[in-house]
């Protein structure tokens, strides 16, 4: 068996990158396993810091979705290690969404952390990736459609004006753009995942498919490995030939069964990962074992796009929240739920009229039957011995949301049924009132964008930090 | 006969996308993979029946072999995070794959 990567290169020519983390600021970098990889001779530090995972809220409300003190954890880790290694450090996606707030906001955070350490002075790139509503409204009058994916019609008129924020997710081209002009930290408005990644490698002249994959592999850090355990660090090293990747906690192994089963993570297709510029075909892809906790990876191809289309991630706000909850342990109200909920929908419906005539929503979710899975439930007719419900009022204002939500949950406990042997109360009020919750919002763009030249949507920038 | 969950090694289900959730069924050993892939259990029109859907909304259904996994993926009820749905990852939509009987190899 070879010697494991982590002592020494396997190939003259190579560029080694450690992952702290899949989701940075999401959940805290394990720093354990995270100063082995930084001991392991990595050329850069990269890590993705977003996802359309976290649903519309953030990027419609233009917040995180955790706090900023996560954030300003991960990137110190990152950050000190890489001034203290002199490599360069990469975050993509960065806040959760890749909005121009968040760029800015991770800009300011590594400035801060700079003199709080009084780091040598060194260069941030950073790039931008929301899309006007001014561009897709001219392309769209244009004739110039802004396609629609997994099935999606193209974008009209009307939903673009129901749309709050839109986001274009960017490939390798303002990465490569802005390690070419030298900077030390890069952080990046929305990006494919993998394209943090690639870029380097692809810069540095490594084979795009290879470069790619390398990319895809590392990504989510950790999930590559097992046994299971996230935040933890892995090690990736790209030659001429292959893609090779380890667990830097002693615990976990990259095998070809582990790595092979990340490939195909959170797509609907293990074998194309498709971004702004082309796709990645792992269909041929070979996996072998290297070492006890290395796998080794061959043929991933890269196929060029003939057509450069960005992918457009956008979303809307539906109206204001408020939240009821309630339990129930009567068998019979639990046997005739939809009952109750019918009745507390009617009470809202002659306080404002049907919900699309009242411009309002009301929702219920019924925990201990069907509220994960809704009507794919197929246990939905065996209901626990005891169910939560879950009331949404959503309206255009939040006095009206409360309103809707106190409606949805208060007529609950006064629901009419005729066989009832309870006659104080319908349901258990977990509260009395009902809860303010984030405006809701929805995913108002799944689509893409022709472009001509790949950095049109992604302007980069410089900006100096340290003393 | 054996549970499906006591068969695979991994069953999980997450968000391809914010209009599809994709479901991986892995295995550690590839006699089980095989068996199951085999069998039918998890085949496009099993996955319709048991999530009570058209299998018309499973857009991809693939055996992969290099992770000894079945993998599919359904169009989502609504997309993530809208009001009333109530699984923003899609990460708990795999529930009801534990629980189906594998036949023993004929």
């Amino acid at each position: 068996m070879p010697v494991s990567i982590q002592q020494a290169r396997s190939a003259n020519r190579s560029l080694r990158i450690v992952c702290p983390n899949g989701h940075l600021g999401f959940a805290p970098i394990k720093t354990g396993s995270f100063e082995i990889g930084c001991r392991a001779e990595p050329d850069l530090i990269c890590a993705d810091s977003g996802s359309c995972d976290v649903g519309p809220v953030p990027l419609g409300a233009d917040i995180s979705s955790s706090p900023r003190q996560w954030q300003e954890q991960d990137l110190e880790t990152m950050l000190l290690a890489s001034r203290r290694l002199g490599v360069p450090m990469i975050v993509g996606s960065v806040g959760d969404t890749g909005t121009n707030s968040r760029v800015d906001l991770f800009v300011g955070i590594v400035q801060d952390l700079a003199r709080k350490h009084r780091l040598s002075r060194f260069r941030v790139g950073y790039f931008y990736s929301e899309v006007g509503s001014d561009l897709l409204r001219r392309r769209i009058e244009m004739g110039d459609p802004v396609e629609g994916l997994d099935g999606r019609a193209a974008l009209d008129l009307a939903t673009l004006d129901a749309t709050e924020r839109v986001v274009a997710v960017a490939g390798i081209h303002p990465y490569v753009k802005l390690l070419d002009q030298g900077v030390d930290v890069i952080i990046g408005g929305r990006s494919s995942d993998c394209a943090i990644f690639a870029a380097p490698a692809i810069r540095a002249g490594f084979p795009e498919g290879l470069a790619y994959f390398y990319g895809k592999v590392l990504e989510c850090a950790s999930f590559c490995a097992e046994p299971y355990g996230g935040k933890e660090s892995v090690l990736g090293e790209i030659t001429m030939d292959d893609v090779k990747v380890t667990a830097m906690l002693p615990e976990q192994r990259c095998t070809p069964a582990s790595v092979a089963g990340h490939a195909m993570y959170e797509r609907a297709n293990p074998f194309y990962e498709y971004f702004l510029g082309g796709h990645l075909d792992m269909s041929e892809c070979r996996y072998e074992a290297w070492d006890e906790r290395t796998t080794r990876v061959t043929r991933p191809r890269y196929v060029p796009a003939p057509v450069l289309r960005a992918k457009l991630e956008g979303s809307g706000k539906i109206g204001e929240r408020y939240v009821g909850i309630v339990g129930v342990r009567d068998p019979y109200t639990i046997g005739n739920i939809d009952g109750v909920i019918d009745w507390a929908r009617g009470q809202a419906a002659e306080r404002f009229g049907p919900p699309a005539a009242g411009g309002y929503e009301l929702h219920f979710t019924v925990y201990g039957r069907d509220a994960v899975l809704g009507e794919r439930e197929p246990m939905r007719s065996r209901p626990g011995h005891e169910i939560a419900v879950v009331v949404q009022g959503v309206a255009p204002t939040a006095a009206m949301a409360e309103e809707v939500a106190m409606i949805g949950t208060r007529q609950m406990f006064y629901a009419r049924l005729p066989q009832v042997k309870g006659t104080a109360g319908g349901v258990a009020f977990l509260l009395d009132e009902v809860m303010p919750a984030s405006p809701a919002y929805r995913w108002t763009l799944n689509h893409t964008l022709r472009v001509d030249d790949p950095l049109e949507l992604f302007p980069t920038h410089l900006a100096a930090a340290g003393v | 006969m054996a549970r499906l969950g006591d068969i695979a090694k991994t069953i999980r289900s997450k968000n391809a996308g914010v209009d599809k959730i994709t479901f991986d069924v892995l295995f550690a050993a590839r006699a089980d993979y095989e068996r199951v892939r085999d069998s039918g259990v998890l085949s496009r029109d099993a996955v319709g029946r048991i999530f009570a859907i058209d299998p018309a909304l499973i857009t991809d259904h693939v055996a992969f072999d290099p992770a000894l996994a079945i993998k599919f993926t359904m169009m989502r009820r609504l997309p993530s995070g809208s009001p009333g749905d109530a699984d923003v990852f899609g990460s708990q939509q795999y529930g009801p794959l534990i629980d189906i009987d594998v036949p023993d190899q004929p």
